[in-house]
């Protein structure tokens, strides 16, 4: 009978799975969004610009006032609005989970230690609900990572409109994830032991055990590879420079241990993820050119004494001493609330980040930190027309209304699930 | 010579009464020793603060038969001299699991049980007040003679399992005379605690909520079972019953326990003994006001080891002063006058006990009262005053046998006698040796300087400033010294061997390295400097009372030192949102006075106010979250399907430093929901967030009366692995309402009927539901069981007054709006659970639309101190008006609270809770500038940054002494990282809460 109700709730899941919104077609005709404030994504603004977009990419953003370049194909007016490059959600599990309690449909975390060989890509639900929810905030690419173990795996990035994970992609296995251990451990409360936090007795083994995995796949790689050992064949692209390593860690130590371990290994590119007190080692990661993507904004700080708007200001602390710093949304009930992502960069702005450099949290840095700052990341010539036109101020709540969102030129639905619910009620309220 | 008739009368009674025993015997004549034992010269204390200078003590058959400096000794009496020696009362330990093994926990199971586990008793298996310590008791000889090394001739001793434990038995600790000796109350008291029993897995009470609840509803349905005539036996309500008019006591363990308890006393009749945590100091006013008698344990935490700076940053500031401030906890508690005794219940070992009480001693408390709370006043407690805790005529004689006062560093116990029975603890008769000595062998003078206890000195030996490697042993009048030879280079060993028969010098033998031997004398040049050092060192220490870091409310990180007051405060040319027709006004002036809005206008003036300009700045009522499970210690019973007899207001944590970031994000007001484990859930606390004041002061005055219901899931326990508790469905969920509120009605009749009733808080406050008297705030989820909880309503006649999460409810808002149902409801929180499929984020706006009243509410302490930013995803999706947004978060949350009178608006005559934004209040660029509640400011951006390098700069301190502690040779302890508790509408309590 159990198993009835669970294979229920797994069709139930799969049906609904189905809701997606047809994604657009390509670009077939050039044309140009006149009148609107740009906001570039490098810091600068264009207040009356025309961005001329062909075959899916941006052909020029310039001053419309000044320009001599001439517009192709349909205007788009925009006066009074806003137009942004597309905002990029990193260290995402978005697709990979539909509901969290419904374990059905959970592809997040694979079983094991070191799993750099597990792929997230293959496992991304391109027409999942969340997904296509994230569009109407302007969150166009995202960068699906797997979780769990040492070395989680790899993650892909990809455009948030496709009709499956090949039309989805835009970087494939370009990074692989790992958590650093921790200095603190929760107590074994199911063995009675306390449930406090203590110091982790074990984090030198564990540390030791990461540098023991890579010594040996780097043995391995160098050898004749007389029978192939798939984790260790994984790990190639960190050693020659093809991938970068992602090193989620929060405190000062483990960071610090984690960069000179990276130095160790020569490891050339290297991301924090978290970063929690990684402005106590900015020093450190910025003369090592290591970037942050700094934790959840909306998050309350870990102790009782830290400020209470610290995790608001992290972002510009780092930035202030001259890190690279994008913003990831991981934590609680991640998937649905990385459309928020556009508020997290206003958040920090609150906090006196200017409000350009804020943007860059969510774009061009993002795509630096990610690699694909050619593509994508600012309203720039060249790059991929993967952006958005908004009634107002993108980063605030009040004035995130997005009226056209185009991804490699193409204009995408903006319709969800939701709005389509929305205007279903609203509907049958207003008949009566 | 009335005297000595008196005393001999006594002497008569205590023979007569031992004369009528009769006992076999079969291995020898019998041989009672009747003789009186008489110690004379002492010092003698019959009460702490009651002592004879050359006294006499005179005992028989195991008490004090007189005491006195005249007292005529008769010649019957062995006669004791204890010239230059004291006599104490010994000590009692009044909260003891002596010769009680703690039970073993039964098996446990990964299915909750929620059916008692014995018949003929009360259904609850927490609940076992028939119990009684004495059965399980097993005078342990061991354990007793630690005791009583530590100066301990009773214990009050109990089982320490359950939430009601039954009886205690209070035991005198003597070797001798066997069971019969030493029980001296079998039924000392009655044993409460908040902790459930570890023989049961029954889930109920699954949290402190219940276990407070539980503690009320056996009293009650033991008077009724009393009263009533029922045909069924219960025997732990009749134990209950008959052990009523014992002492009472229970475990709190906590400050805010403390206070808990002591009102659930208050509501049943019963004045409890609590058993504090240490920790009263920190909010001393409350534990005053309970006018309760304290046990206090003395398990003061040792440092932490902050060598390692990556980790000591982890520490709180709360976790650094505990250790530097708990050391007073006693100090403070007598200065203010609250009776306590002390208990060594929680040290590693009853040593500790004198050792912690000397480091209270430092940090001020006076040593008699430290004395008292160990020996008169559990003596009152157990309400044994004449027969325990002093040497009054006619009390045991238990008593000890010192060199000096027993919480003075360097006093020696000698014996400790328990009912007249000597137990050894150092030899009397041991020669007190310490002082300084010199001698020479081979031309080489040596110093010699003996300190320490008398039975176990120390030696620190000298020679030309070397300090040379000595070792001394001292037993039983022989002295052996060894110690290596001034040139150290060689490691020869020199030792001295001497018989000690007077405490002058020292006379016996060398014994060289080499074997050969010398006689030698050492002479003592100082007699025991260290005592007479010792007492101006007491003196000292009496007028340099340690001191210790300002205690603030709350005692943590951004407390308050002194409350901040009620001011007049005019704000000028402010951007007033007052949430009422008025709209929002422009270059306005507001006035606050007597913690309410005085004035609204232009160009308003007031002598006494403070100015405050407000140009470019936004001010607004307060935020209002109408779902939050901040504040609380506990959210969830859900050891039943249903659980109204609880009540968040027992359990408010107005400590919680998510009340201070709320105030940074503009809320003064919170609706502390119950969680949604069951359907029928617990009461509300409808608080304000007076950061620094206490629970009770954070309630609204004459609150608006809500429970939290629940629908869906959680309360399916669909994701939980529990198939055993009614309902499963959807369907049984209905069903449960209408058995609930069909019985609520037959209570109701019986009640009002005049006849006899069971009174039962569950029906009580479902009856209040009925009467429209309390409030429903629903967790609701998807449409169909929105509509079944309205329909049971109309059935019962009452309404369902807000539905709170309520995702679907733009589905079904026409029938919300005809019911008169509001909707509270989360701003774009979706795809955590299978039932919010459907959730979308213009909930708000539909349900808004077709004249429902929405709040957007937070179920989370991140969430609720940006609430605002909440309210402005509205105006995004489905264009909600900036004003209409606005009052989601004010006006409609004090509406659908019944607090709109006081708060929600901008309005003269109401609660002054307003809050000053630098910007447009629904901007993401804004920030709350100030936060103030009926006049008082709680938050202030500027305060704000003064109390973060406030908080850097003591927490350096603390740091900074702890590294000293350690290079001094104290013990650390290693550093924990405190548990950050992140409560949610499932949250549930730890395993033993």
């Amino acid at each position: 009978m159990k198993i009835l109700n669970y294979l229920f709730l797994q069709l139930c899941c799969l049906s609904i799975g189905f809701a997606q919104q047809t994604p657009a077609p390509q670009q077939k005709e050039a044309f140009t969004i006149v009148g609107a404030t740009a906001h570039i994504g490098d810091g600068t603004v264009i207040k009356n610009s025309a961005i001329i977009v062909d075959q899916g990419k941006i052909v020029a953003c310039v001053d419309a006032t000044t320009t001599k370049i001439p517009y192709r194909g349909q205007i788009i007016n925009a006066e009074k609005k806003h137009v942004y490059p597309g905002f990029i959600a990193p260290n995402s599990t978005l697709g990979l989970q539909e509901i969290d309690a419904v374990r059905a449909t959970d592809d997040t975390r694979e079983l094991g230690e070191m799993l750099p060989h597990i792929r997230s890509l293959i496992a991304y639900n391109s027409e999942s609900k969340i997904v296509e929810s994230m569009r109407p905030n302007g969150v166009l690419i995202g960068q699906i990572t797997p979780r769990g173990g040492t070395i989680s795996g790899t993650s892909s990035i990809v455009q948030f409109d496709a009709w499956n994970w090949e039309d989805a992609a835009i970087k494939i296995d370009e990074g692989i994830h790992m958590n650093w251990p921790r200095i603190f451990k929760r107590g074994r409360w199911w063995m009675g032991e306390d449930s406090d936090l203590k110091p982790n007795k074990n984090y030198a083994e564990e540390v030791d055990k990461i540098q023991k995995f890579v010594s040996e796949s780097k043995a391995y790689l160098e050898g004749n590879k007389t029978i192939i050992n798939l984790p260790y064949e994984a790990m190639k692209g960190l050693y020659d420079g093809s991938q970068t390593l992602y090193i989620h860690a929060n405190s000062e130590k483990s960071i610090m241990d984690a960069v000179m371990f990276t130095q160790k290994n020569n490891i050339s590119r290297r991301v924090i993820v978290g970063g929690y007190e990684a402005y106590k080692v900015a020093d450190l990661l910025k003369a090592n050119h290591i970037g942050v993507l700094a934790q959840r904004v909306h998050k309350t700080p870990e102790l009782d004494d830290d400020h209470y708007d610290y995790p608001y200001k992290l972002a510009k602390i780092l930035v202030d001493k001259g890190v690279l710093v994008g913003l990831e949304t991981s934590g609680q009930m991640e998937r649905m609330n990385s459309r928020n992502l556009p508020f997290y960069a206003g958040t920090v702005a609150a906090h006196g980040l200017d409000k350009e450099e804020a943007l860059k949290l969510i774009t061009s840095n993002t795509a630096k930190l990610l690699g694909i700052d050619k593509q994508l990341g600012t309203l720039e010539a060249g790059k991929a027309a993967t952006l958005f036109i908004s009634e107002g101020d993108a980063l605030d709540m009040r004035t995130n209304i997005i009226s056209r969102a185009f991804i490699n030129g193409r204009n995408i639905s903006l319709e969800t699930h939701q709005t389509k619910l929305w205007k279903r009620y609203e509907q049958k309220y207003n008949k009566n | 010579m009335i005297k000595k008739s008196l005393f001999l009368i006594l002497v008569l009674c205590s023979s007569i009464l031992s004369a009528q025993e009769h006992f076999p015997k079969n291995d020898g004549v019998k041989s009672r020793n009747t003789n009186l034992t008489a110690f004379t010269n002492a010092q003698i204390y019959v009460a702490p603060s009651q002592s004879i200078s050359k006294g006499t003590l005179l005992i028989q058959n195991g008490k004090v038969v007189a005491s006195g400096t005249s007292i005529p000794i008769p010649p019957d009496a062995v006669i004791i001299d204890l010239k230059g020696k004291h006599i104490y009362p010994s000590i009692i330990d009044v909260y003891s699991a002596f010769g009680v093994e703690k039970p073993k926990p039964s098996n446990h199971s990964r299915t909750p049980k929620y059916n008692p586990s014995r018949e003929g008793f009360y259904w609850n298996d927490h609940i076992r007040p028939e119990q009684n310590a004495i059965d399980y008791f097993k005078f342990d000889d061991i354990s007793a003679k630690t005791l009583r090394k530590a100066g301990f001739g009773v214990v009050n001793t109990h089982l320490q399992d359950g939430i009601i434990r039954g009886t205690g038995a209070l035991i005198a600790l003597t070797d001798k005379g066997g069971d019969s000796e030493r029980i001296l109350n079998p039924r000392s008291g009655q044993y409460s605690s908040l902790n459930k029993s570890v023989k049961s897995h029954q889930a109920y009470p699954s949290s402190i909520l219940g276990s407070l609840a539980l503690l009320r509803q056996v009293d009650y349905d033991a008077d009724w079972y009393a009263k009533s005539e029922l045909k069924t036996t219960d025997r732990a309500l009749e134990a209950y019953n008959a052990n009523k008019n014992l002492v009472q006591f229970i475990a709190a363990g906590s400050r805010l326990n403390n206070i808990r308890v002591n009102k659930v006393g208050k509501d049943v009749g019963i004045e409890y003994v609590i058993l504090g945590g240490g920790d009263e100091f920190e909010r001393i006013t409350d534990i005053k006001k309970t006018n309760a008698t304290y046990i206090i344990p003395v398990n003061f935490p040792k440092p932490y080891d902050v060598e390692h700076p990556f980790l000591a940053e982890t520490l709180e500031l709360s976790q650094l002063r505990e250790w530097n401030q708990k050391p007073a906890n006693p100090r403070i508690m007598a200065e203010n006058n609250i009776t306590f005794a002390f208990t060594s219940n929680g040290l590693k070992s009853p040593e500790m006990l004198t050792k912690n009480i000397r480091k209270a001693i430092e940090y001020g408390l006076d040593k008699n009262q430290a004395y008292e709370a160990l020996t008169l006043i559990p003596a009152k407690i157990l309400k044994q005053y004449h027969t325990i805790g002093s040497l009054k005529n006619g009390a045991f004689a238990n008593f000890l046998i010192t060199s000096g006062h027993p919480f003075d560093k360097e006093t020696t116990i000698y014996e400790n006698w328990i009912k007249g029975n000597k137990h050894i603890l150092e030899s009397m008769t041991i020669k007190d040796i310490r002082g300084a000595y010199s001698f020479t062998i081979d031309e080489v003078t040596y110093d010699l300087n003996i300190k320490g206890e008398i039975a176990q000195p120390k030696a620190i030996l000298k020679s030309d400033d070397n300090k040379l490697d000595a070792k001394l042993y001292y037993k039983d009048k022989w002295l052996s010294l060894t110690f290596t030879a001034n040139d150290t280079t060689k490691q020869n060993y020199i030792r001295f061997v001497s018989r000690v028969d007077s405490n002058q010098n020292l006379t016996g033998k060398i014994i060289h390295s080499n074997g050969s031997e010398t006689a030698i004398t050492i002479t003592k040049k100082i007699d025991n400097p260290n005592t007479k050092n010792q007492n101006t060192a007491n003196d000292n220490a009496r007028a340099s009372v340690k001191t210790i870091q300002a205690i603030t409310y709350p005692n943590s990180a951004y407390g308050f030192s002194q409350m901040p007051q009620q001011e007049t405060l005019l704000f000028k040319n402010a951007t007033v949102w007052t949430n009422e027709s008025d709209g929002i006004l422009a270059n306005t002036d507001v006035l606050i006075k007597n913690g309410k809005i005085s004035k609204i206008g232009k160009q308003l003036s007031d002598h006494n106010a403070k100015v405050i300009d407000a140009t470019g700045k936004h001010l607004t009522a307060g935020i209002i979250d109408e779902h939050s499970h901040i504040a609380t210690s506990s959210v969830n019973e859900g050891g039943q399907n249903s659980s109204a007899e609880v009540s968040i207001e027992d359990v408010i944590n107005p400590e919680d430093i998510n009340i201070y970031r709320n105030l940074a994000g503009g809320v003064t007001s919170i609706q502390i929901l119950h969680g949604s484990a069951n359907p029928i859930g617990g009461r509300s606390a409808v608080i304000k967030l007076k950061w620094g004041a206490s629970a009770e002061d954070l309630i609204y005055d004459n609150s608006p009366k809500f429970i939290k219901f629940a629908l869906g899931e959680n309360v399916k326990q669909s994701n939980r692995q529990s198939y055993n508790r009614f309902p499963q469905t959807r369907m049984g969920v209905e069903q449960l309402y209408i058995d609930y509120f069909t019985r609520a009605k037959e209570y109701e009749t019986r009640k009002k009927s005049g006849l006899p009733y069971r009174k039962d808080t569950e029906m009580e406050v479902l009856v209040e539901v009925l009467n429209g008297e309390r409030f429903i705030s629903c967790h609701s989820y998807v449409q169909s069981e929105i509509n079944m909880l309205m329909k049971v309503a109309d059935q019962f006649d009452f309404s369902v007054n807000t539905f709170t999460h309520i995702l679907e409810g733009y589905k079904v808002a026409d029938k919300m709006k005809a019911h008169g149902a509001g909707g509270s409801t989360f701003s774009d929180w979706w795809a955590y659970k299978y039932e919010v499929n459907d959730a979308i984020p213009y909930n708000a706006a539909i349900m808004h639309n077709a004249g429902v009243t929405v709040a957007i509410n937070s179920d989370d302490a991140e969430m609720s101190r940006r609430l605002n930013q909440e309210a402005a995803k509205a105006i995004k999706y489905g264009g909600v008006s900036e004003a209409d947004a606005w009052k989601f978060i004010t006006l409609n949350p004090a509406k659908l609270l019944h607090v709109d009178h006081r708060v929600g608006s901008i309005k003269v005559g109401k609660d002054a809770d307003i809050v000053l934004w630098n910007g447009h209040p629904m901007s993401i660029y804004t920030k709350a500038e100030k936060t103030i509640i009926e006049g008082v400011t709680y938050f202030d951006i500027e305060r704000d940054q003064q109390m973060r390098s406030a908080i850097k700069k003591e927490k350096n301190t603390l740091i900074g002494m702890m590294l000293q502690a350690k290079n001094k040779g104290q013990k650390t302890q290693p550093i924990i990282k405190q548990k950050k508790h992140h409560m949610h509408c499932d949250t549930m309590d730890d395993k033993n809460h």
